[in-house]
C-alpha cells in the first residue's frame, strides 16, 4: 500500500500507509496525526487540514482548484506549496508524498 | 474503583464525543475511555446524511468518523446501543440502559440534540420522519424518488438540504414554512430570499407563513399536510425539521446548572469541575458576543471536544474560534462565519444574481459580526478572520467585489 510522511511542525514524523482513493486528510484523522482537524469532514469548506507538499511532489500532487485556492488564500499561514489535504486524493503516483503541518490551523 | 488506571466516560457517541475521545489520545491521555453510544453505530457524521448519504453518494466508511480499527488500535472501549440514564455525581458512576455502572474520574457529557416534534394530530402517523441519525436518513431515502412526494414541514437548514437531495432523487417536494421566510432564525433576508428563488428555480414549492392544522393520513400512513388556511398538500412522506431540542434532562437531574443547555466555560467544564460537557447539548460562553448559546454545528463540537481534552490532559486551552456553519444546496456551497446578534446594517458584496455573492452584517460601528457567503469561498474566510478581529472595516471596500479583502483581514 503506498504511504505518506507527515511531518508536525515540531518535527515528529507519521508514516501512514493510505489506500489509494483515500484522500490525504483522511490518513492524518484515520491515524490520529495531530495538527489536522478537518472541521467539515473534507468538503473544502473549513481550510482545517491546511498541509504543506514537499517540493519533489509538488507537479504529482497538481495544482488547487478555484474553490480550494480562494479557502488557501486567507490561511494566514499559507506558502506557494500549501494545499489542503482533503483535496489530495492517495494513489501509486504518489507513493512516498511528504507532507509538513503547519504551526496551527486557526 | 474496578481498575487501576484513571477512566473517562464519554455519555454520547456522535461527533462531539467522537472527536473528544480522540483528542484525549492525541493529547496524551494514558488512562481508560469509554465512549456510550445510544446508535449502534460508532461515531460517524452527520452532515451528509441530508445531503451525499441521502442522495446515495456516501458509504458507511466514509461517513464514519474514524475507522473501526481506530478505537481499539488507541484503547477506545465503545459501548454502543446503550445510553446512561442515570448519573451520581457524589459516587462518580454513571447507570447505563443495559444496566452496567461505570465509575469515572472524568465524565463528558456529549448528549446531542434531539429533533423537535410537533404536538399535531397525524404526527405519529408512519411516513412522518425527521432527520437525526443514519436510520432516520435511510427511511426517508426509502421514500424519495421519481414520482414520490414529500411534504417539509420546516424552512431550516435541514429542511432545505433535505428539499434539494430530495430534487435530485426526482421526487415532488413542498417546504411549508411558519415565518415569512425561510431561515429566519438564522440568516438574514438576503440569503433567505436568494435561497427561495433557488429552490423554485429547481422546483420545490416554498410556502411561507403557512401554520400546519394536521397532518392527514390513510390505512396508518401520512396522505396530506393540511394547512390552517385549508389548503391540502397530497403526499406520501413529512420531513418535519423544525429544529432540535437539547438532551439534558440528564445533567438536570444530577443538579448541574442548566439554561437552554448544560452551561459550560470555555473549558468545557459543567458546573461540576468533575464533568464536561460539549456540543450541541450545552450552552456555551461566546466570546465575541458577550454572551452565551447554543451552537449547533460540527465545528463547535470540535472545538468543545478540543477544550474538554486539553482541560483533562492539562494542556492549555485552544485558541477561541469563531462560530462558523456550511451548507450545500443543489450546486450552492454555502458557508456562514459569525452570528448576525444586534446587527445594525448589512452590505452586500457582489449579485446575487451572479456567480457568487457575500452578505456582511455589521454592527453599529461598523465591525463584522458575521458573514454568509454563497460560492464566495474567498468572502467566507476574509470575513471569518474579520469577525476575530473585531476591527472597524471601511463599508464602500466591503461592497467593492473588485476591491480584495485581503490586506483588510491579514
Amino acid at each position: 500500500m503506498p504511504h505518506v510522511t507527515y511531518i508536525e511542525h515540531n518535527g515528529t514524523e507519521h508514516r501512514i500507509e493510505l489506500e489509494e482513493g483515500l484522500s490525504v486528510m483522511r490518513g492524518a484523522v484515520d491515524n490520529g496525526v495531530p495538527g489536522i482537524d478537518a472541521d467539515c469532514g473534507g468538503e473544502c469548506a473549513c481550510a482545517t487540514c491546511h498541509v504543506y507538499v514537499e517540493e519533489p511532489w509538488l507537479a504529482k500532487t497538481g495544482t488547487p482548484d478555484e474553490q480550494e485556492a480562494s479557502m488557501l488564500s486567507f490561511a494566514a499561514t499559507a506558502q506557494p506549496n500549501s494545499r489542503l489535504s482533503c483535496q489530495i486524493t492517495m494513489s501509486a503516483a504518489l507513493d512516498g508524498l511528504v507532507v509538513r503541518l503547519p504551526e496551527a490551523q486557526h | 474503583m474496578s481498575q487501576d488506571q484513571p477512566r473517562i466516560v464519554i455519555a454520547g457517541a456522535g461527533h462531539a464525543g467522537g472527536s473528544a475521545a480522540a483528542f484525549l489520545r492525541q493529547y496524551g491521555w494514558k488512562g481508560g475511555i469509554t465512549l456510550v453510544g445510544e446508535e449502534p453505530d460508532a461515531p460517524y457524521q452527520r452532515p451528509p446524511l441530508s445531503k451525499a448519504w441521502l442522495k446515495g453518494e456516501a458509504t458507511a466508511e466514509s461517513l464514519a468518523l474514524r475507522p473501526a480499527r481506530f478505537y481499539a488500535q488507541h484503547r477506545i472501549e465503545l459501548r454502543l446501543g446503550t445510553r446512561v440514564t442515570a448519573l451520581d455525581r457524589a459516587a462518580r458512576q454513571v447507570t447505563l440502559s443495559d444496566g452496567a455502572v461505570l465509575d469515572y474520574d472524568r465524565l463528558i457529557l456529549a448528549l446531542g440534540a434531539r429533533p423537535r416534534t410537533l404536538p399535531l394530530p397525524g404526527s405519529g402517523l408512519r411516513g412522518v420522519l425527521a432527520l437525526r441519525g443514519t436510520a432516520d436518513a435511510d427511511a426517508l431515502q426509502a421514500a424519495l424518488g421519481p414520482g414520490r412526494r414529500l411534504a417539509v414541514i420546516g424552512g431550516g437548514y435541514i429542511g432545505l438540504e433535505v428539499a434539494a437531495s430530495a430534487r435530485a432523487l426526482g421526487a415532488e417536494v413542498v417546504v411549508i414554512e411558519r415565518e415569512a421566510r425561510v431561515l429566519a432564525r438564522v440568516a438574514g433576508t438576503v440569503l433567505s430570499a436568494f435561497l427561495e428563488g433557488q429552490h423554485r428555480k429547481h422546483g420545490v414549492a416554498i410556502l411561507t407563513g403557512a401554520q400546519v392544522a394536521a397532518i392527514e393520513g390513510e390505512a396508518g400512513a401520512a396522505c396530506a399536510v393540511r394547512l390552517q388556511d385549508g389548503t391540502r398538500l397530497p403526499c406520501d412522506t413529512v420531513l418535519i425539521g423544525i429544529g432540535a431540542a437539547p438532551n439534558i434532562e440528564l445533567a438536570q437531574e444530577a443538579g448541574l446548572d442548566c439554561a437552554h443547555g448544560i452551561l459550560v466555560d470555555l473549558a468545557a467544564r459543567s458546573s461540576d469541575p468533575a464533568i464536561s460537557a460539549i456540543g450541541d447539548c450545552t450552552q456555551r460562553p461566546l466570546p465575541l458576543y458577550g454572551r452565551s448559546g447554543r451552537l449547533e454545528s460540527v465545528p463547535n463540537a470540535i472545538e468543545q471536544a478540543k477544550q474538554a481534552a486539553a482541560d483533562i490532559c492539562g494542556r492549555p486551552p485552544p485558541p477561541p474560534e469563531v462560530p462558523w456553519f456550511w451548507s450545500d444546496q443543489f450546486d450552492l456551497r454555502l458557508q456562514m462565519a459569525g452570528l448576525a446578534f444586534d446587527a445594525h446594517e448589512t452590505v452586500l458584496r457582489g449579485d446575487p444574481d451572479g456567480p457568487g455573492f457575500a452578505v456582511f452584517h455589521l454592527d453599529a460601528e461598523d465591525r463584522v459580526l458575521a458573514v454568509e457567503a454563497v460560492n464566495a469561498p474567498a468572502d467566507f474566510m476574509a470575513g471569518r478572520m474579520l469577525v476575530a478581529k473585531q476591527a472597524r472595516v471601511p463599508r464602500a471596500l466591503l461592497r467593492d467585489p473588485a476591491q480584495p479583502l485581503k490586506d483588510l483581514a491579514a
